[in-house]
């Protein structure tokens, strides 16, 4: 079957419930199954198959209620992040705790950890994150950084607290 | 500062995702500025760290095992029947007989899945076909050596189907050709083996079980087996076949 593995763990990442994730999974590949026909040929499946699963997320009720709870426009949310004056990078480096950045992920609003979860761990280009998230190419990148910035952000402010 | 420019871009480079000629000079760029390397290191770095941290969920083996069975369902057998299984393959284990006995009882229905799956898996693929060609005379001669037997391919002049290509295959680890065609945007699959290497018989009418999510014919001739199996239509089906029967 292809992509199940990182289909489960991107939906794992969006529910936070196994069971949820699942039921999510099982929905994308019939849905996948039934509306191959709609599949156009030489376009990117993965980018395909990951949008199936992110509109089966996001008409569900964990879909709704997440994204019911996160300014609708992101990218208008220019200088409302923490101002990055110390760098996580070495705080993960001098700790390597992999729980600070799940911890981080977690707390992410969905449109920030679903970009970043498929740009750095699905390794997807920007052309198939446009594709499978729907958004135009300029919205990827910057949402991308936005992510980023939040991610490191709400790395240091974990840091900050755990030394306090 | 100049590095400022470089820096707001810094992980759109490492994205690989600046056009290739900015590439190169941000390569030497990079490589020539201690604080744009140390700043890229770091941000590799927390790129693994990422990684590392949402490869974090696995699915069960029965989960794994519900979706297989949902996308390419397959009989269900009784308890008992896997019992009766089980210890008829035991008995048939101490006569040293077990890999025939296993074959024999493969049935037909599974076989059936197999095709799903290969047709499924292959349409999936970036790269379906491994010889790209809509000319059957250069389709053909590729599984020259490739297969150990020879098979026509149908003239689709005047046809609504387009040969698209082909591609080598395995079931049960019997090599087989696989030809992909279109009609109307839907995929159609072809695949020809030698019957007498399948794990299972076929009768010479065997019919598309119904369990199955595709249209799938199959039949055999000159010592060959053909399923055809797609989404398109019956009809579509039964036309690419009645051509494979005339050309064979």
């Amino acid at each position: 079957m292809p992509h199940f593995e990182r289909l489960y763990n991107f939906a794992c990442w969006l529910t936070h419930d196994r069971q949820e994730a699942e039921d999510l999974v099982q929905e994308t590949y019939a849905k996948a199954l039934k509306g191959f026909s709609s599949f156009k040929s030489g376009t990117n499946f993965r980018a395909w198959i990951y949008k199936i699963l992110r509109n089966a997320f996001l008409t569900s009720r964990t879909g709704l209620k997440a994204t019911a709870t996160v300014p609708l426009d992101l990218e208008d949310e220019e200088g409302a992040l923490p101002a990055i004056e110390e760098t996580p990078e070495s705080i993960l480096l001098q700790r390597s705790d992999g729980q600070l950045v799940q911890q981080a992920l977690e707390q992410l609003p969905v449109a920030y950890r679903e970009i970043l979860l498929l740009c750095e761990v699905e390794e997807m280009s920007y052309q198939e994150i446009s594709a499978a998230l729907a958004i135009p190419m300029g919205t990827v990148m910057s949402r991308l950084s936005r992510a980023r910035k939040a991610l490191r952000g709400g790395l240091q402010q974990q840091f900050v607290r755990g030394t306090n | 500062m100049v590095c400022e420019s470089w820096k707001a871009k810094l992980d759109t480079y490492l994205d690989a995702e600046v056009p290739e000629e900015e590439m190169h000079s941000f390569d030497a760029h990079v490589r020539s500025c201690p604080s744009c390397s140390v700043d890229a290191l770091a941000r590799v770095q927390m790129r693994r760290a990422i990684q590392d941290a949402g490869r974090r969920f696995t699915p069960s083996a029965e989960f794994r095992k519900r979706i297989q069975q949902k996308i390419a369902p397959k009989p269900q057998r009784s308890f008992g029947l896997r019992w009766t299984l089980a210890a008829a393959a035991a008995i048939i284990l101490v006569a040293g007989t077990l890999t025939s006995a296993y074959l024999g009882t493969r049935s037909r229905d599974q076989l059936f899945s197999e095709i799903a799956d290969l047709h499924v898996a292959t349409l999936a693929s970036s790269s379906p076909v491994d010889v790209i060609s809509t000319d059957r005379h250069t389709v053909k001669p590729w599984f020259q050596g490739k297969i150990p037997f020879a098979f026509n391919l149908p003239e689709l002049q005047n046809t609504e189907f387009s040969l698209l290509g082909g591609r080598m295959t395995y079931l049960d680890q019997t090599p087989g050709a696989h030809l992909i065609y279109d009609v109307r945007k839907h995929h159609i699959s072809v695949f020809v083996f030698q019957e007498r290497s399948l794990p299972a018989k076929l009768d010479e009418n065997s019919l598309s079980p119904k369990q199955l999510p595709f249209n799938l014919e199959t039949w055999s001739q000159g010592g060959l087996r053909y399923f055809v199996i797609s989404d398109a239509s019956a009809a579509d089906i039964d036309s690419l076949t009645k051509l494979f029967k005339a050309a064979s």
